[in-house]
């Protein structure tokens, strides 16, 4: 017995209430994220994520507000990530009640952001998140993008890992553009080159539509957590089950 | 100046707001004070000393405050609960930057050695261990455990974030142990002083347990 693998429900922020959308469009309303943090903590998730998908700078601070009210209810480790784009946000969402920041655009327009975060605040709480799409116009099989997955960056997905990694990473979290919003399952050969290439553990995201799919992220990408929004939003399963699907599967989990 | 039942010491290095408030949770009647003053530290009930980022930095910046006499009177006296680095700091040294401790222990703090990262099935274990491991209490010879281990099952999860261990010379002060893959020394007890490596601030209802008995408790 040894380490646990982590299930990570995901919920995507934006004006205040939890959103989930389809390949990054077409957002549906999902709830309050406080009430919905609390229902996966008492669940048994094992950490949370918020991404701040707000479009508008207006209302930005809403999710400041919010982690600090998870963070005075629900004692496991706290993601928060979107629209991090200096050292000062970092600050401001640990001050929160962030136990890790992800950096995802910024980390492609400015890697010494990365550096710099992780030098400050420890590599501990320094997630750089990773959208990659498959392609056949480079010598490489996945590329980075940014924006939601609209721009592209001509960067290798695996060599930008080890790049994110030597500057101070401390987890990745791997999201496959293709995947996201289909139901169909993670980009498992994806996740296990990056999770072969580097040291951190990574988060895989981006297609989770039953449980086997957890499994599979696990034992064919090499992942050390997996993350998932719809499957637990609406009730289709509740993070214990999946917990305890995994378990008879042979994962180890904490229940 | 109203009394301060457990200061939690607050040296400049990260994120202070999940100890405190989860000790707030398990002691909503007591007067919970982030700090930074030595005098502070040294009026204080119970003392909890945590720590995130490098070591050398930590040590660096609580002598930048002057709090290093305070820390170490504290942890020799009164009720003190070391968290992550904040178990680190008390040994001799460290290889993290080749960094001097507060030498209270002796012993060293040790990098997870990449060659040794590899589970029973062969698969890569990943450095820092970041994650739920469990948590092995260390009985005595007439099979009590330590009082902050009570209500907590043998074996029960805690969250883990670090890449770096405690080695210590004296058995006698081992009050729990992890396996990655290696087994290692998690949680040294001494008299008044109990530290761990892992975080029960985020370790859901086995680390509230934890800080709950930390409150209650009263070290002969």
């Amino acid at each position: 017995m040894g380490l646990a693998k982590r299930i990570i429900p995901c919920l995507d922020v934006t004006n205040g209430r939890v959103v989930k959308g389809v390949n990054f469009l077409e957002l549906r309303d999902a709830g309050d994220p406080v009430e919905i943090a609390r229902r996966y903590d008492e669940q048994g998730a094992d950490e949370l994520t918020f991404l701040d998908i707000t479009a508008s700078s207006d209302n930005r601070g809403l999710i400041l507000h919010i982690i600090e009210e998870v963070a005075s209810q629900v004692f496991i480790p706290l993601t928060v990530g979107g629209g991090v784009r200096e050292v000062e946000d970092v600050r401001r969402l640990l001050n929160a009640g962030a136990d890790k920041v992800s950096i995802n655009t910024t980390a492609v327009l400015n890697p010494k952001m990365v550096q710099a975060a992780a030098a400050k605040f420890g590599s501990q709480c320094i997630v750089v998140a990773i959208d990659a799409k498959k392609v056949d116009n480079q010598p490489f099989e996945w590329e980075v993008f940014t924006h939601g997955g609209r721009k592209a960056t001509g960067l290798d997905a695996v060599k930008w890992a080890e790049y994110m990694v030597s500057l101070g990473a401390g987890e990745l979290l791997v999201t496959s553009m293709d995947r996201d919003g289909t139901k169909i399952g993670f980009n498992n050969p994806l996740n296990k080159a990056i999770s072969n290439a580097v040291e951190v553990p990574i988060i895989a995201s981006g297609g989770v539509g039953n449980l086997q799919h957890l499994v599979d992220g696990v034992k064919e990408g090499g992942a050390d957590a997996v993350l998932a929004a719809s499957i637990f939003h609406y009730g289709e399963y509740t993070v214990r089950q999946a917990k305890e699907y995994m378990a008879q599967h042979g994962i180890e989990v904490r229940l | 100046m109203s009394t301060i039942d457990i200061a939690v010491v607050d040296y400049g290095m990260g994120n202070l707001r999940s100890v405190s408030k989860a000790l707030e949770h398990v002691a909503p009647t007591k007067n919970v004070v982030v700090t930074s003053h030595p005098d502070d530290v040294a009026k204080a009930s119970r003392v909890v000393f945590p720590g995130q980022g490098a070591m050398p930095d930590c040590i660096r910046e609580l002598d930048a405050r002057g709090l290093r006499t305070a820390v170490l009177d504290a942890a020799q006296n009164k009720p003190f609960l070391g968290i992550c680095i904040g178990l680190q700091m008390l040994f001799e040294h460290s290889e993290e930057g080749d960094a001097a401790g507060l030498g209270l222990f002796k012993g060293s703090v040790k990098r997870f050695a990449t060659e040794d990262m590899v589970d029973s099935q062969g698969e890569k274990l990943k450095v820092p261990h970041m994650g739920w491991n469990q948590v092995y209490q260390h009985r005595n010879l007439d099979a009590n455990v330590h009082p902050l281990w009570h209500s907590i099952e043998d074996g029960a999860r805690f969250y883990y974030v670090h890449s770096y261990y405690v080695q210590p010379e004296d058995d006698n002060i081992v009050a729990g142990f992890t396996h990655y893959p290696n087994r290692f020394t998690c949680a040294v007890a001494k008299d008044n002083l109990f530290a761990v490596q892992f975080h029960p601030e985020k370790s859901a209802n086995a680390g509230l347990q934890l800080l709950s008995n930390f409150v209650d408790w009263s070290p002969n």
